[in-house]
C-alpha cells in the first residue's frame, strides 16, 4: 500500500510516525510504503509561541529538523503539494513531482488570517507565529499601563488562548507592578466566557475574582485604530490601549484552491475520519483541515493521528479498519503564570474542569518537553 | 442565489454549535439560509439571543424525534 502523507505538523508526523511503527516489516519488505510531502523542513511546536509571547521561552526551543523526528522508512520530501488530482489517485508538489497513492492523508493544518477584520492586523498583537509571539513580547514588555483588550475571531486555533493570554498577561502586569494602573477587558463571540460551559463558568469566578471586565456576545466586525476602539457585528464599541486579539483562521490556500473544502476545511466523517464524497475511501483527513465540529488543536490532531494510524495499520495487515475516533480532546488551560487546570472531552461527554493547581501547570511545562516523544508516536 | 447549508454540529462542546453558525455566517452572503443541528439543548436560547442581537431572522426551530434540534437561521446584513 502506498501512503502519502500530506503535511509535516502535528497530524501528518504522529501518523506516519505511529503507523510506521506498527508496519515496520511491512515497510521493510516493500508491502507498505509511507511518503511525507511537507513545506518546512523543520517542525514546531506551535503551542509554545504563548511562552515565546511572554518571555519564557526561545523560539529555538520550539523547532526540531522533521527528519530527526521521523522513523526509518519514511520517505520525506520537503516539498509541498500544490495539485490534488483525487480521480487519479495522486498529487502533484511544488518541484512538479507526481506522487501516486493507494491512501492520502491530508493534514495541512491552518492559518490565522487577521487580515480578514479591517485593522486588526496592523493595529492587534497575536501569538500565531514566532515572529509574532516576538512581536507580542515587545510590546508588552513596553506597556506601561491603559486598557487591554482581549478580542476573538472566529474560527480559530487552540480554544483555551483567549482565557490563557488573559491569565497570564495579568500576572505578567502583576509581576511588573502595573496592575493599578492596567484594566482587562475580554471580549467573547457567544453568551458565555468560553465555549465550553463548564471553564465558561470557571473563568467567570476568576475574572471577577481579578477584576477582569467582561463583554459576551462580541464578534470582531474592525479596528479603528486611529480612535483606539473595536467594534462588534454586535454594535458594541470598545476602547483599547493595547489590543490583543486571537485572530480568524482559515485552512490552507491548497485546500481552498483545489476545491477540496470551503475555507480550506475539508468535509470529514467525525468518526472514520475519512474524506466525504466519491473519493473519500482514498483520503483521510487530520487535525484542523476537517470541517469536524471540534477543537482545532494539537491534541485533536493527535488523538485522531493515532487512531488512523491504528485503522490503516489494521487495513495492511487484516482488510479492515477496528477503530472509531470518538472525539477525544484534552486541552491544557493555563490559569496563570504558575497554575494550570485542563479540559478532557468527547462528542459524548463534556469536560469537568478542576480548580487550577501548580501541578497541572508543572506537567504541562514538561508536556512542552514531552512533546517530541508524542511527534514521534511514542507518546 | 441564495444558498442553504447544513450544519452539523451535534456532539459539539467546542468550539460548540453557535460558534460554528457565526463562523460559518461571517463567510456567507445576505439571503444564505443555515440549519444547524445541535444536541446542546442550550442551542434553543443562545442561537436565537444572538440571531436576534446582531439582526439576523430564525426561520425555525424544532426538536426532532432523536432529541436534535434544528434551527434554520437567514443571513439578513
Amino acid at each position: 500500500m502506498r501512503i502519502v502523507v500530506v503535511g509535516g505538523g502535528m497530524g501528518g508526523t504522529i501518523f506516519a510516525n505511529n503507523l510506521a511503527r506498527r508496519i515496520g516489516s511491512e515497510l521493510r519488505s516493500g508491502k507498505a510504503k509511507i511518503t511525507m510531502l511537507t513545506a518546512s523542513d523543520k517542525h514546531i511546536y506551535q503551542p509554545g509561541w504563548l511562552y515565546v509571547a511572554l518571555g519564557r521561552m526561545m523560539p529555538d526551543e520550539l523547532e526540531r529538523e522533521q527528519a530527526s523526528l521521523l522513523e526509518p522508512g519514511i520517505d520525506l520530501h520537503v516539498d509541498p503539494v500544490e495539485t490534488f488530482k483525487l480521480d487519479e489517485k495522486r498529487v502533484i508538489t511544488k518541484s512538479g513531482k507526481t506522487h501516486e497513492y493507494d491512501l492520502l492523508v491530508i493534514a495541512t493544518g491552518s492559518r490565522p488570517v487577521p487580515e480578514e477584520i479591517p485593522g486588526l492586523k496592523e493595529t492587534a498583537i497575536h501569538c500565531y507565529s514566532p515572529e509574532d509571539a516576538l512581536r507580542f513580547y515587545d510590546t508588552i514588555n513596553q506597556f506601561k499601563g491603559g486598557r487591554i483588550l482581549v478580542t476573538v475571531g472566529l474560527p480559530h486555533k487552540c480554544p483555551m488562548i483567549p482565557l490563557e493570554v488573559t491569565f497570564t498577561l495579568y500576572d505578567f502586569m502583576k509581576d511588573r507592578g502595573l496592575l493599578d494602573k492596567t484594566e482587562f477587558y475580554y471580549t467573547y463571540p457567544i453568551g458565555r466566557l468560553h465555549s465550553l460551559e463548564n471553564v465558561g463558568k470557571w473563568a467567570a469566578v476568576e475574572f471577577e475574582r481579578l477584576g477582569v471586565k467582561t463583554e459576551t456576545f462580541f464578534n470582531l466586525k474592525e479596528v479603528d485604530r486611529d480612535k483606539g476602539v473595536v467594534r462588534s457585528e454586535e454594535g458594541s464599541e470598545v476602547k483599547f490601549d493595547l489590543l490583543v486579539a486571537v485572530p480568524p483562521h482559515r485552512g490552507q490556500e491548497v485546500i481552498e484552491r483545489n476545491g477540496l473544502g470551503a475555507n480550506g476545511w475539508i468535509p470529514t466523517d467525525r468518526h472514520t475520519l475519512h474524506m466525504e464524497g466519491p473519493h473519500g475511501e482514498n483520503v483521510l483527513v487530520l487535525g484542523d483541515t476537517t470541517n469536524i465540529p471540534i477543537s482545532k488543536a494539537g491534541s485533536t490532531a493527535h488523538f485522531e493521528a493515532e487512531v488512523a494510524a491504528e485503522n490503516v495499520a489494521a487495513l495492511i495487515k487484516i482488510g479492515r479498519p477496528v477503530r472509531t475516533y470518538d472525539g477525544k480532546v484534552f486541552c491544557f488551560i493555563e490559569a496563570g503564570k504558575d497554575r494550570a487546570t485542563y479540559a478532557m472531552f468527547t462528542y459524548q461527554k463534556p469536560p469537568e474542569p478542576k480548580m487550577p493547581n501548580g501541578a497541572v501547570h508543572a506537567f504541562k511545562m514538561a508536556y512542552n518537553k514531552l512533546y517530541w516523544a508524542s511527534a514521534r508516536g511514542l507518546l | 442565489m441564495a444558498e442553504h447549508r447544513v450544519i452539523d454540529a451535534r456532539g459539539s462542546f467546542c468550539p460548540g454549535p453557535l460558534m460554528e453558525l457565526i463562523a460559518a455566517m461571517k463567510k456567507s452572503a445576505v439571503g444564505d439560509t443555515f440549519e444547524l443541528l445541535s444536541t446542546d439543548d442550550g442551542s434553543a436560547k443562545d442561537v436565537p439571543e444572538w440571531v436576534n442581537k446582531v439582526g439576523h431572522a430564525i426561520n425555525r426551530t424544532e426538536r426532532d424525534a432523536e432529541g436534535v434540534w434544528h434551527i434554520v437561521v437567514q443571513k439578513m446584513k
